[in-house]
């Protein structure tokens, strides 16, 4: 297909609108109750913000890294510390700022990519989740000397309007999610996409066509730490309603590496397939507890049982399509495709006859 | 073979000068010294391990000879790099293959205009306008390489899912798009069969002759470095034996004993 306008095809134009009809008119008319917003929506695109982050890293650069919970929570203390210390910044602004903090944490916990990689990479990069959240804990400072240990969020408030209710923070979110996608997408599908994925595929042939390993794997980094950085700050201000460093344990780093690989390493799209589909696992499970067996499954034993599914499927993705279910749907759609196709011509073989 | 060249070979571009290598207790290259005169085809050939991928490694920054120094356009390079070396114009193609497997035939060769794009990040992002014309530039160039190859059928393939000969012509392709002066060919036609390899020197002496990019090549196919080639250097045991034109090649004695074999 010929792209219309850069590298973009009337295919993904029409992508496009459809999404942003859909989440801008028809889920805000028919969804209203708050559970939808609150507990899945919203959660939902902070989560797939940080996997997009996470693949720019991981499923573009080839770089292992496994430390996306620790740059979101840079990301939501550097937010909570703007909003009270430099008041005049202003939500857009102060979401800016922390995500460039938690990009310079990117930075800095990047470095031993350019001497290690694969599985020693993935302990290196432990250390930002493990740095940060100590460092939060340690030093007063970034609570603000709280006692408690939870820390309500401000509330959201631009251009002196404040965006209190679950609709209203899911438009928050929706904006920024929409907006960092389109530049994610624009990164990779551009030069800077093609020095990512250069390095992953072959680092050597990639120095020298003058590709800067250095470079490129920094600001990869760097880039993947912002993405994260803002969705820590939005997953904090408007999901959890609070800071605390538990929430950004390594068990969401996981979380968040989980979705990018079924999602499908190196897809954009994949992001938001794989956080939607780790999210809403759960309740399905749960709904199926609770209206199939009626209770009669303990619900310990059902998420035991959310985890061994998990791990099932990323052992059976890893093997069969490592590309994840992003790959899974392009294959649906291209037998959907041949299958009309077929059809049609033997349709119009049995009219010719 | 008396045609008139459109360019002419000139002075020397690349001096390799007493160049030593060494692995371990290993010896791989021995005072080596060798010169690559400008728009020239210019072939290193010696039997399996004499030392000519580690030459090309050297001169390419990718290995760091314990001794020697190479000279590119009449500079000495002090810390040789392989960002450093296809920023001074030299680009490769390797033995095994070394194409970005998961990206496409135009996307490989486009990352070879790496060096020709100018736009940071950032600027990507917003696609600015300065973005969508260097990008243009850089596809019409990527294009043009593409139909100079004849390879416009498999331009959105995966380069994993194709076969070793196509691999090889997107290699050299990869390494056009760089725009370079000079082009080290790391045995470009291994594993190719008789057509492929016509075809594949056929591209070679047309690089050549259109473009001027002065050839460097490893081959192992006597008869198709003998044809292409201006001059030749043979290594043996990590030492030069013979350097000069084929005839002069062909018939030193130290060669014929080394290389081409007596008669069994």
């Amino acid at each position: 297909m010929k792209p219309i306008f850069m590298t973009y095809t009337k295919k993904d134009l029409i992508n496009l609108a459809v999404c942003m009809v859909l989440s801008v008119l028809v889920i805000p008319t028919f969804i209203t109750t708050e559970y939808w917003y609150t507990s899945i929506l919203i959660p939902w695109l902070c989560l797939a913000l940080a996997t997009i982050g996470q693949q720019i890293v991981m499923g573009y650069t080839g770089q292992l890294a496994l430390g996306a919970a620790g740059f979101m929570a840079a990301g939501a203390f550097a937010m909570f510390n703007l909003i009270l210390r430099v008041p005049d910044l202003g939500f857009v602004g102060s979401l800016i700022v922390s995500g460039l903090i938690a990009a310079a944490f990117g930075i800095l916990f990047g470095l031993p990519s350019l001497k290690v990689r694969g599985i020693y990479l993935m302990v290196a990069t432990l250390a930002s989740q493990f740095f940060i959240i100590w460092m939060i804990d340690k030093f007063g400072w970034f609570k603000n000397y709280d006692s408690s240990g939870i820390i309500t969020a401000q509330d959201i408030v631009i251009l002196g309007k404040p965006f209190t209710t679950p609709l209203a923070m899911y438009f928050v979110c929706l904006a920024v999610t929409t907006v960092l996608t389109l530049l994610a997408m624009n990164m990779a599908r551009g030069s800077t996409g093609r020095n990512w994925m250069a390095v992953r595929d072959m680092d050597i042939a990639a120095e020298s066509m003058g590709v800067s390993l250095l470079k490129t794997k920094v600001q990869a980094f760097a880039i993947s730490a912002f993405y994260c950085g803002v969705a820590g700050a939005l997953f904090a201000f408007c999901y959890l309603k609070s800071l605390e460093p538990v929430a950004f344990d390594i068990k969401l780093s996981f979380k968040i590496l989980f979705m990018c690989i079924l999602g499908g390493l190196g897809t954009i799209n994949g992001a938001f397939i794989g956080a939607a589909f780790i999210l809403l696992f759960p309740v399905f499970l749960n709904a199926v507890g609770n209206n199939v067996f009626h209770g009669a499954i303990d619900a310990t034993i059902i998420s035991s049982i959310e985890q061994v599914i998990f791990g099932g499927l990323m052992i059976i993705f890893m093997i069969y399509e490592p590309l994840g279910m992003a790959k899974l749907w392009e294959n649906i759609k291209q037998k959907w495709k041949t299958k009309i196709s077929s059809t049609n011509l033997k349709s119009s073989l049995s009219k010719k006859t | 073979m008396e045609y008139e060249r459109k360019f002419k070979i000139g002075k020397p571009i690349l001096e390799v000068n007493n160049i030593s290598l060494s692995f371990g207790g290993v010896k791989a290259i021995t005072d080596t010294s060798f010169n690559v005169l400008e728009h020239e085809v210019r072939a290193i050939i010696g039997p399996n391990g004499a030392g000519k991928s580690s030459m090309l490694n050297c001169i390419n920054g990718i290995y760091k000879p314990q001794q020697g120094t190479v000279s590119f356009k009449g500079k000495q390079i002090p810390d040789i790099t392989p960002n450093i070396m296809a920023q001074m114009g030299l680009s490769r193609t390797f033995q095994n293959l070394a194409l970005f497997k998961r990206m496409s035939v135009l996307d490989n060769i486009l990352v070879g205009r790496k060096l020709h794009t100018k736009t940071n990040f950032l600027e990507v992002a917003l696609q600015l306008p300065k973005v969508k014309k260097e990008e243009k530039l850089n596809r019409d160039r990527s294009e043009e390489i593409i139909s100079f190859l004849e390879i416009e059928d498999i331009k959105d393939t995966p380069v994993g899912k194709l076969p070793y000969g196509l691999q090889k012509k997107v290699e050299l392709g990869r390494a056009l798009a760089t725009d370079s002066t000079i082009i080290l060919l790391d045995e470009p036609m291994a594993g190719m069969n008789v057509e492929e390899k016509r075809d594949m020197c056929r591209f070679i002496l047309k690089v050549n002759d259109e473009l001027g990019t002065t050839m460097v090549l490893i081959e192992h196919d006597m008869g198709v470095v003998m044809d292409i080639s201006d001059r030749v250097v043979v290594l043996d045991y990590g030492k030069v034996i013979g350097d000069g034109t084929p005839d002069e090649v062909r018939s030193n004695q130290k060669v014929i004993d080394a290389y081409l074999g007596v008669e069994h």
